[in-house]
């Protein structure tokens, strides 16, 4: 353990879904770079953003995370010529759903990083980390998990007084 | 059940130093499907290779995940070292823990702990991964250059001469180009006729070269190795095969002064005419709109005079499909003038330099034509106005170029070069003349440029004045420049008798119809773009489409050679094998699922999804689906990502082995 690095309580999990060509390879100057970032992301590679199905985001979230970034080539850098304006696009919408249903947008980061801005990586990275760490633990997937699999026992005050309303 | 072998690399002491590569290997052993796990010093290596070679053979392994540095690094070989025992090679699947863990964290139990999970992820995709059959389609081994300027000359010499067949399309009377038009080359001065005229005579006499000029492309399908392009040959007027290139037509032909855009609009033409003597192929062409007989039904004296009888008056444009495998794109440039407003400018033109209205203000390749030996003055500089010799001449740099608010915001780059080639070849015209060049910069990179630029200031006297013209004005048969010379900070005034202006360069006319018809991107000029600005210069995106010359952006000879040979080379490497292997990493269309919505056909960039037909026995349509052409397809899943009802799949990146990746978490 380094001595002054701070430990906290919470450890977000925070997932990366970036393309090969742009982010993928940003990452990898980062490291090549020896730059420094907290521990917490989980890169998965795709060949294009536009092969991001906003599904993945949701089942991530489901799945436990509590950050979620979704990262790939400049606009017009697109090494499929336009897969990142249709993922552009697709976002787009689907942030108004997800703030519909009720996720907190700041848990969803959507970020442009070439392959030259290992430092960009950085950055986004520490600071989605940071956000999703002040923000503690994404919990309403696992409260709908937990309310999917009701036992029938009114065992909360909330539960109890709801059904003295009745 | 797959037997899974996981394989931990220290990288020497990359990844060791601060994960624990032991703890990871022991770890990662106990995941569900893991049949063995270890941890090496250097995978890369022979030894480490030939480890993960007899362990495949030796435990049987099934699936194969090696912990190591990026994919971007070593992917290809280890799928390579894994393909040689036996395994298709998309079975092995790389856990980055090297750029994406041991070189960016300090900590080794936080970065031990992310090591297991990230190679956890990997082992839990991997078993997911299926065969993939490597991809190979049909090369046809002739190729297609669009354009015969010097680039796309070039190109269909160095692959005719490799022993391919080459269809070069024209879409003026004869091929040259810009290069044709010019008088003397920088930075040495050959006379551009003396080396150009030869590489022309080259190709039309090269066995292995189709030539089709007055031609132009009307339609491409297909795909890398397999296209088939519609060419529209259009009427000449005149059978190429019988006519002789007497020239009688032309000189009996009663038309006369039709200004002929090959001089710039200073020399004059017949109706029936070769844009210039030495034009390949030697055969006229009429000008419908200008001929006699198109417009009134009388004359015919050119089908009366020709002796081989070759002037035919009822031809008609020709469709003419060929079919070939790569395709060499060089299309060339065009000049600005100064009174067209250009795409995306604010404002429209520069009327302030009188450009169209004032005789004598010309443009740089007009004054090529003046000084050409073979132009319409028999290469005397001589004002178009009057025919009179200027003595005091004015150059005016970056007209359009470097200039935001009109639209072009790039540099030119031949124009400095050219302008100092200018004030040379007025002084050895003109020797008690005087040549004056307004500019911005000077910007001479390239071999012995500087110095030719120099020269033009030390020895042939011309005066560079720091600064931008702000108005041009006719008084008498003076031009008055006004400028400021920001060197010294004062205004100047010169009486000029001529004025030459350095227009910005621009892609043809009609580059961004072409390229939607060849489905090659192009930026907001038009100048098409390459697959990347460094490393594949003159590759398109577009696989098997080739790019050469300014159609990609200015370019001065030498680098339009260079690029010209590039794209050849680039051309003959396709034509080097029989079949094109290619990365199976293409999307596949689940035909049952699939309610033919085409969504897919919207969003893909690459023109892949076809429309296929499903009939039972009796030949009744049942539906009609999306088809994946993998010849075509780019791989990048926009489709399957946008298909409402999942029936595309991207192999390699199926939702199965997302999905996987995720819930290992």
């Amino acid at each position: 353990m380094h001595p002054d690095k701070p430990k906290h309580a919470f450890e977000p999990k925070i997932i990366a879904f970036v393309c090969t060509w742009c982010t993928y390879a940003g990452a990898d100057l980062a490291g090549t770079s020896r730059m420094q970032y907290p521990p917490n992301v989980r890169v998965l590679k795709f060949p294009c953003t536009g092969r991001i199905d906003p599904v993945f985001i949701l089942k991530a979230f489901q799945q436990g995370a509590d950050g979620v970034l979704v990262s790939g080539c400049h606009p017009g850098d697109c090494h499929y010529i336009a897969g990142n304006f249709h993922a552009r696009r697709r976002f787009a919408v689907f942030r108004k759903l997800l703030e519909f249903v009720g996720v907190d947008l700041n848990r969803l980061q959507f970020s442009w990083v070439s392959a030259a801005e290992g430092g960009k990586w950085v950055e986004v990275v520490t600071e989605l980390t940071e956000k999703v760490r002040a923000m503690g633990p994404m919990s309403e997937f696992k409260e709908l998990a937990l309310e999917e699999q009701w036992s029938g026992a009114i065992n909360t005050a909330e539960l109890k007084e709801a059904y003295n309303q009745i | 059940m797959s037997r899974i072998g996981v394989f931990i690399c220290h990288c020497g002491e990359n990844i060791s130093r601060t994960v624990d590569v032991e703890r990871v290997a022991q770890q990662v052993g106990r995941l569900p499907g893991v049949a063995f796990s270890t941890d090496y010093k250097y995978m890369c290596s022979d030894p480490g290779q030939n480890l993960l070679k007899n362990t495949i053979r030796e435990q049987k392994l099934t699936h194969v995940v090696v912990a190591a540095c990026s994919p971007r690094m070593h992917e290809r070989t280890f799928r390579k070292a894994v393909e040689a025992a036996g395994l298709n090679p998309f079975l092995c699947e790389m856990a980055n823990i090297r750029e994406h863990c041991s070189w960016v964290h300090e900590d080794k139990e936080e970065a031990t702990v992310k090591a297991v999970e990230i190679v956890g992820m990997m082992v839990e995709r991997v078993k997911k991964n299926r065969v993939l059959p490597t991809i190979t389609v049909p090369v046809t081994k002739r190729s297609l250059v669009i354009g015969g300027g010097i680039a796309g000359i070039q190109a269909a010499l160095d692959i005719a001469d490799c022993g391919h067949e080459v269809v070069l399309v024209e879409r003026e009377p004869s091929i040259g180009g810009h290069m044709a038009q010019l008088s003397e080359t920088f930075p040495t001065l050959d006379c551009s006729q003396c080396i150009m005229t030869p590489k022309m005579v080259d190709v039309a006499n090269h066995p292995k070269i189709k030539l089709y000029t007055w031609s132009e492309i009307e339609l491409v399908e297909g795909y890398i190795g397999n296209f088939q392009v519609t060419i529209k040959k259009k009427a000449r007027s005149v059978d190429e095969d019988k006519c002789t290139g007497c020239g009688v037509c032309m000189e009996k032909c009663p038309v006369r002064k039709i200004p002929n855009k090959f001089d710039c609009n200073l020399g004059m033409r017949p109706a029936i005419y070769v844009p210039f003597p030495q034009a390949v192929p030697n055969t006229p062409v009429i000008d419908r709109e200008n001929c006699i007989k198109f417009k009134t039904g009388k004359c015919g004296l050119c089908q009366k005079v020709c002796g081989p009888g070759a002037v035919d008056y009822e031809q008609e444009d020709r469709l003419i499909v060929e079919a070939v495998g790569a395709i060499v794109v060089a299309t060339g440039f065009d000049l600005y003038t100064i009174d067209e407003k250009p795409k995306g400018s604010m404002i429209k033109g520069y009327g302030e330099f009188g450009h169209g209205k004032i005789p004598d203000v010309i443009d740089g390749m007009t004054f090529e034509r003046l000084a050409s030996a073979s132009g319409p003055t028999g290469g005397r500089i001589l004002r178009p106005s009057d025919g009179k010799e200027p003595k005091q001449i004015v150059f005016i740099q970056c007209i359009g170029s470097r200039a935001r608010e009109k639209g072009i915001s790039y540099c030119s780059k031949v124009c400095c070069m050219y302008t100092a080639k200018h004030t040379m070849l007025y002084h050895h015209k003109v020797h008690d003349g005087q040549a004056y060049v307004f500019f911005m910069d000077a910007r001479t990179p390239g071999k012995s440029y500087d110095e030719f630029w120099r020269r033009s200031i030390e020895e042939e006297e011309a005066v560079y004045i720091r600064g931008m013209v702000s108005r041009l004005y006719q008084k008498g048969d003076k031009i008055v420049v006004q400028g400021s010379d920001i060197a010294v900070g004062v205004q100047v005034e010169i009486e000029a008798d001529m004025v030459v202006l350095a227009t910005a360069v621009q892609p043809q006319k009609g580059a961004d119809t072409l390229a939607q018809k060849l489905g090659i991107s192009y930026d907001k000029y038009n100048f098409y773009s390459e697959a990347h600005a460094k490393l594949r210069p003159v590759e398109c995106a577009t696989a098997g489409i080739y790019l050469a010359g300014a159609c990609q952006g200015p370019k001065d000879i030498p680098e339009t050679v260079s690029q010209a040979s590039a794209a050849a080379a680039k051309v003959m490497a396709l034509f080097s094998k029989d079949k094109l292997e290619r990365e199976p990493i293409v999307a596949r269309v689940r035909e049952a699922g699939c309610v033919g919505c085409f969504a897919c056909k919207k969003v893909c960039a690459y023109g892949a999804v076809e429309e296929k037909e499903i009939r039972d026995r009796q030949g009744n349509l049942i539906k009609v689906v999306a088809y994946v052409n993998p010849g075509v397809c780019g791989g990048c899943g926009t489709c399957q990502a946008t298909c409402p009802s999942k029936s595309v799949e991207l192999d390699g990146y199926t939702d199965e082995q997302i999905v996987a990746m995720i819930e290992a978490l």
